[in-house]
């Protein structure tokens, strides 16, 4: 919106303070147990200063920079998804009268055990991670039966975002049209450049809001040389990408081949734990429960993330569960993410931030999956549609 | 911030909370089966179309959906009826009089009555399968004239479990054609005995005039449009009300999916040659 302008490192602490005084509480990145995971942050001294992250499948560990970088790193477990729509929240709560009738209806809205504060900027966020945001907004949001408390969720989120000038191994965000670069989504957008001597933030605006609070940060006008420097940062993010999946054609490809035996071959790895489902930051399944108290006068209706890969996802009576099989539910969760969703949504439900690929304990890798079903019929260079098997 | 009670009685409480429905009155159908015939606590009547479900509950016992088995010309009066197979069912049909249910909805989509105007209309139902198909029954025969033939082929467990027995006797009167089958039964029972398909070949159908409605146990559905194409019914014209795990009702929780569908949002009632491919991938 505004010209870039330049926050030197020592200032950036003036965003934080500017945050906060609009009542906003900051989540950020940080380091808790030898993860990166998101949480309150109060400033700069939390983010993990000169901390990197070495990925791979089933494989995460930090490891020390050579320098001080503040965004060093890529991606942890947690994502946007934990505020958009809570691990576990109370749907409503209500007293029930002697003849059923539940009254008195409440919600956690923002303050109650799922811990919403009022409002939350939330730094640090990646390309892939604003697609991965508008995705499950539109999921959640963008039926014919929106709920209003995550209406509220979602409109007190306010997003820095960051361009990613490095990319992990288990990154694919370029396949999936998703990043490395940050183009839109944004209220300010940072991008980190560090030298010998020399850390700065360039720092874009994307929203009125943005630029109110860059106004209470000393900043000073971007030279061309920073600016030229900015603009290669994702794209030396975009060179070190190493894994693909071939965006245009997965769809009809995984339709064609529900049958395929690479569903068995995986299966015989997968221990359906379901944790690519708990890190993806589009994954929406939830389950209720209602809960009450001793006196039964208390009535709570509880709503928690749930797995496609736990056989009760699918349970009916009578039938029992649809999906019985390994196989059927990884096959559910894949087609689902890369083909079914398109269908369901309109937009992919994959965004390639490889989180399912690092955190899967025994290493299954979704790009790896779609190369074998494409490999059988067409080789494993690229992964083409073919007729139905 | 808590939301106030007077909040929650307004469209404002969002689509998760439900609105309380007085049991006026149940009637027992078979040794688990009951219809419950509810009134909504504040005046607004639950306008519905046939093939529709509500998500029900008794309050704390579990929400489950279930299809509105009432005439579609009185919603003032919300009728489901449901057979008590687990956690919240059971407790839906031990609930007296008096009490107050919780209800969302309607939700769903309907059988097709006005693309079946005009045509022979061939009704296939298995068990518990038929309550939701009853309000299909009722608004085509109050319409009886706009239809060809009205074909009721119903098929249960054994007699005691069939439901609607003097209904289906009146409905004959009103000019529906029935045939019902058991899957066993004593020496007392003089009808059919045998899988409801057998029922399709009796009807003795013209299956360029044909629009099948089905509901019924997946197993069964599947042999019903087997048979039906066999007859040369073309899949185009046969609909089918799918079941499928519900925790929600409008397309935000992901357990009903059966491939590019979500049964709650996009069915459950569908043209079968819109799920065929996907109803015949095992374990989808
Ligand atoms: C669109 C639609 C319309 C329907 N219409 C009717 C109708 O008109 N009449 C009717 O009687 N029925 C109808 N049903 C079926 C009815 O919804 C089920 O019988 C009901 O959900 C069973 O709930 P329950 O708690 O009584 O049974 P349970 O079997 O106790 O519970 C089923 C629920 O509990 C969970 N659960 C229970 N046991 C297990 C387990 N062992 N493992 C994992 N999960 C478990 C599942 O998540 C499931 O949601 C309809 C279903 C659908 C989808
Ligand atoms: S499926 Fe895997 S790579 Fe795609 S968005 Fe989810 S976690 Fe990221
Ligand atoms: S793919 Fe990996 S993370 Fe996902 S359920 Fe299977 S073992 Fe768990
Ligand atoms: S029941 Fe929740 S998405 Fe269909």
């Amino acid at each position: 919106m505004t010209d870039d302008r330049v926050i030197a490192r020592e200032d950036l602490d003036a965003l934080f303070d500017a945050l906060h005084r609009c009542g906003y509480t900051v989540v950020g990145p940080t380091v808790r147990d030898s993860t990166i995971r998101l949480a309150e942050i109060a400033g700069t001294r939390d983010l993990p200063a000169g901390v990197t992250d070495e990925q791979e499948a089933g494989r995460y560990r930090l490891a020390q920079r050579e320098d001080a970088a503040l965004f060093g790193f890529n991606l942890g477990p947690d994502s946007l998804k934990r505020w958009q729509l809570p691990p576990d929240r109370t749907v409503w709560r209500a007293r029930r009268k002697p003849d059923g009738e539940l009254t008195d209806f409440s919600t956690d809205a923002r303050s109650g055990p799922a811990g919403m504060p009022d409002r939350i900027a939330y730094i640090g966020a990646r390309a892939c991670e604003l697609h991965a945001r508008a995705i499950l907004e539109r999921v959640l949001l963008g039926g014919n039966h929106p709920d209003p408390e995550l209406r509220e969720r979602a409109d007190a989120l306010i997003v820095i975002a960051v361009q990613c000038g490095e990319a992990g191994p288990t990154c694919f965000c370029a396949s999936m049209g998703a990043g490395p670069k940050v183009t839109s989504g944004y209220d300010i957008l940072l991008t980190e450049l560090l030298d010998a001597d020399h850390h700065v933030f360039i720092a874009a605006t994307g929203s009125v809001r943005g630029e109110e609070l860059l106004a209470e940060v000393p900043t000073r006008r971007a030279g061309s040389e920073e600016l030229a420097a900015a603009r290669a940062t994702p794209a030396r993010a975009a060179e070190q990408i190493q894994r693909k999946l071939d965006a245009d054609w997965v769809k009809e490809l995984l339709y064609a081949h529900l049958e395929h035996p690479e569903w068995e071959s995986v299966a015989q790895r997968c221990l359906t734990c379901g944790n690519c489902t708990m890190v993806c930051p589009t994954c929406f399944c939830t389950s209720v429960e209602d809960v009450t108290d001793l006196t039964g006068e208390q009535v709570e209706r509880r709503q928690q993330w749930d797995s496609c890969f736990a056989v009760d996802h699918s349970y009916m009576h009578g039938g029992g569960p649809a999906r019985q099989s390994a196989r059927s539910r990884y096959r559910q969760w894949m087609t689902h993410k890369l083909a079914s969703w398109d269908d369901q949504f309109g937009t992919s439900g994959c965004v390639g931030c490889g989180r399912c690929i690092t955190w899967c304990p025994v290493g299954i890798d979704i790009t790896e999956e779609a190369q074998a079903i494409g490999a059988v019929t067409h080789g494993p260079a690229r992964a083409t549609p073919a007729k139905e098997d | 911030m808590l939301a106030s009670a007077s909040d929650t009685a307004t469209a404002s409480a969002g689509p998760l909370v439900p609105a309380p429905f007085r049991l006026l009155a149940k009637r027992r159908e078979t040794a688990d089966t009951w219809t419950l015939e509810l009134e909504p606590r504040h005046g607004t009547p639950l306008e519905f179309a046939p093939g529709q479900f509500t998500m029900i509950s008794r309050g704390g016992c579990g929400e489950v959906p279930i299809s509105i088995s009432g005439d579609p010309d009185e919603p003032e009066r919300l009728v489901q009826t449901v057979r008590a197979v687990g956690l919240a069912t059971s407790a839906l049909c031990e609930a007296e009089p008096g009490e107050v249910l919780s209800v969302r909805g309607p939700f769903g989509t309907a059988w097709p009555l006005e693309e079946a105007e005009g045509a022979d209309v061939v009704i296939v139902a298995g068990g518990i399968g038929l309550p939701p198909l009853r309000g299909a029954v009722l608004r085509m025969l109050a319409q009886r004239e706009r239809y060809g033939r009205l074909v009721l082929l119903y098929g249960g467990r054994a007699p005691d479990q069939l439901l609607f027995g003097e209904q289906i006797q009146q409905w004959r009167e009103q000019g529906l054609e029935v045939l019902i089958t058991v899957d066993s039964a004593g020496p007392e029972w003089i009808g059919h005995v045998g899988v409801v398909t057998r029922l399709i070949g009796r009807a003795g159908l013209d299956a360029s005039r044909v629009l099948a409605m089905t509901c019924g146990p997946e197993v069964m559905m599947r042999f019903v449009v087997a048979t039906l194409a066999d007859t040369g019914v073309q899949s185009d014209r046969i609909h089918v009300s799918i079941e499928r795990n519900m925790q929600c009702g409008i397309g935000v929780c992901g357990h009903c999916q059966l491939g590019p569908v979500l049964v709650c949002r996009d069915g459950p009632v569908f043209r079968y040659s819109e799920v065929e491919r996907w109803m015949r991938v095992r374990e989808l």
